[in-house]
């Protein structure tokens, strides 16, 4: 049924999006904390420039 | 469990959104380019008796050195040997294998610290760790260009840009844990080795589980593959192998990649001690770390937007901006060292360095362009060898260089000049050997199953 097919496709989709997110952010976040970490280790050369 | 691994078992379904296997490949990448950190721990392996300081029997820093030369041998080799291997049996076996030699690397290499055996820390992080390397390194490659044939370069650009992405968690990560874990009788390092391989196992399977291939024949919704006229180094035939090492474009892009990672391994591996030197006086120690730590985001960064724009202007194209700027970067260092001024120094440096991040990212795409699609990972781990060469070459030619000059009465803020000289030489043997790249003929093309575009037919031959 039509109506059935879009409620599976839906959830599928939603799924998706929240498999998407979650892959995105446990690759993203230590990333992110280790760019942030270097930063903040860069600005003594800013400093001393 | 060898079967649910294999790649029959992770043909994607219809509809899959390949923006999930960037992540994958990501957290492949992130694990293993910790390698770039290893010298966090040089000074605490050097007092794990004496923990305090060092006393008689503690290991010595060159004795530590080798866990790295090591490690990067074992990593040309390993993607040498097992490229045709990962190839075959698809990115989910080969991830585990890889995530498996990465974290046992860690544990044995721990174990060795405990019990104070050198050779186990040469075995587990060097060899077994380096094997993990090599094939963690090129499991994504094959994955992503099947995924992504319109953004080749930029596929494969963010994978490796995850290497250079470990570096700046990896070592961040393991200053927390030792500090966490030193106590007046240790240096926390064995506990921080333990931790980290099995953070790294964990997060390495976790990609590896996450691995989909794309159906035989599947393309990007609209994409049509451009015609051999409208991208002439763009084969749509595939080259085995065995037969790409015997074609001169193999060997030419070799010395592209060995010129261009020994010019940026060298400036890479003496930052901290060069900037120190050159503005003696006005760099401390605290901020020649920073520059060390900014050369690790040029080279991160370098990665993606370089690859990406090779998806624009053409992988040659790329090369040769990497080497007709090089050399002029490199010409131009000891000029900004004498002018005193750190900016433009610190500038060139690090443009230089987003050079050779750009060099390793765009090489998957390069090798897809020339020898096809198909056998791309087992291609590319031959290719590898050429960092291992550069790992070799690069360091020992500028510790040498520099040492000449110095011995020879060269102020120490000028011994690297003539470094920088021979760099450039170097990035100009590499412009005229990518200049030399054209299409590979026609009698090296894989004719058994008239291939289609990508590499499809070929897919389906590996699942029959």
């Amino acid at each position: 049924m039509p109506t059935y097919d879009k409620t599976n496709n839906g959830t599928a989709r939603a799924h998706e999006t929240v498999m998407l997110a979650l892959a995105w952010l446990a690759v993203g976040v230590p990333l992110l904390w280790g760019i942030v970490e270097t930063l903040k280790k860069a600005m003594a050369l800013f400093g001393a420039a | 469990m060898a079967g649910y691994l294999g790649r029959e078992q992770i043909i994607a379904r219809p509809g899959f959104n390949r923006w999930l296997i960037p992540p994958c490949a990501l957290a492949t990448h992130l694990c293993i380019g910790q390698a770039y950190a290893l010298s966090v721990f040089n000074l605490p392996l050097t007092r794990q008796l004496g923990v305090a300081k060092p006393i008689a029997g503690d290991w010595r820093l060159t004795q530590l050195g080798w866990i790295f030369t090591l490690a990067i041998v074992s990593l040309g080799l390993s993607a040498a040997l097992f490229g045709k291997w990962v190839q075959s049996e698809g990115p989910r076996k080969s991830g585990v294998v890889a995530a498996s030699c990465w974290g046992l690397g860690f544990l044995v290499g721990a174990l060795g610290i405990h019990l104070h055996q050198l050779w186990l820390l040469y075995l587990g992080y060097g060899v077994l760790g380096g094997c993990g390397l090599g094939i963690g390194y090129i499991t994504p490659v094959s994955t992503l260009i099947a995924w992504f044939p319109d953004r080749r370069g930029m596929s494969t650009g963010m994978a490796i840009m995850g290497f250079g992405g470990g570096a700046l968690i990896a070592s961040p990560l393991s200053d927390f844990l030792m500090r966490h874990f030193a106590s007046p009788t240790s240096t926390g390092v064995a506990q921080t080795w333990v931790v980290l391989g099995i953070v790294y196992l964990a997060f390495m399977l976790g990609g590896a589980f996450g691995y989909r291939v794309p159906a035989p024949g599947w393309k990007p919704e609209g994409w049509v593959a451009p015609s051999d006229k409208a991208q002439a180094l763009v084969t749509r035939y595939n080259v085995t192998p065995a037969d790409a090492i015997r074609t001169p474009q193999f060997w030419l892009l070799w010395v592209v990649l060995c010129f261009n990672v020994t010019a940026g391994i060298g400036v890479l591996g003496q930052a901290s001690a060069m900037i120190q030197e050159v503005f003696k006086g006005r760099i401390n120690a605290s901020a020649a770390a920073g520059f060390v730590g900014l050369l690790g985001l040029f080279n991160m960064a370098g990665r993606f937007l370089w690859a990406s724009f090779s998806d624009k202007i053409g992988r040659k194209a790329t090369y040769m901006c990497f080497f007709a700027l090089g050399t002029a970067l490199y010409a131009l260092v000891p000029l900004a060292g004498k002018s005193g001024s750190v900016a433009l120094f610190a500038a060139c440096v690090c443009l230089i360095i987003s050079m050779y991040g750009g060099g390793f990212a765009t090489i998957p795409a390069y090798l897809a362009d020339v020898f096809g699609t198909k056998y791309v990972s087992a291609v590319h781990g031959r290719l590898l060898t050429a960092w291992s060469a550069a790992g070799v070459f690069g360091p020992v030619l500028v510790n040498y260089i520099r040492q000449f000059q110095v011995d020879h009465g060269i102020p120490k803020n000028e011994a690297y000049n003539v470094t920088m000289y021979v760099m450039a030489g170097l990035l100009v043997i590499g412009f005229f050997a990518n200049l030399a790249v054209k299409p590979v003929a026609d009698r090296y093309h894989e004719h058994s199953d008239s291939i289609g575009a990508h590499g499809a037919r070929g897919d389906r031959r590996v699942m029959a």
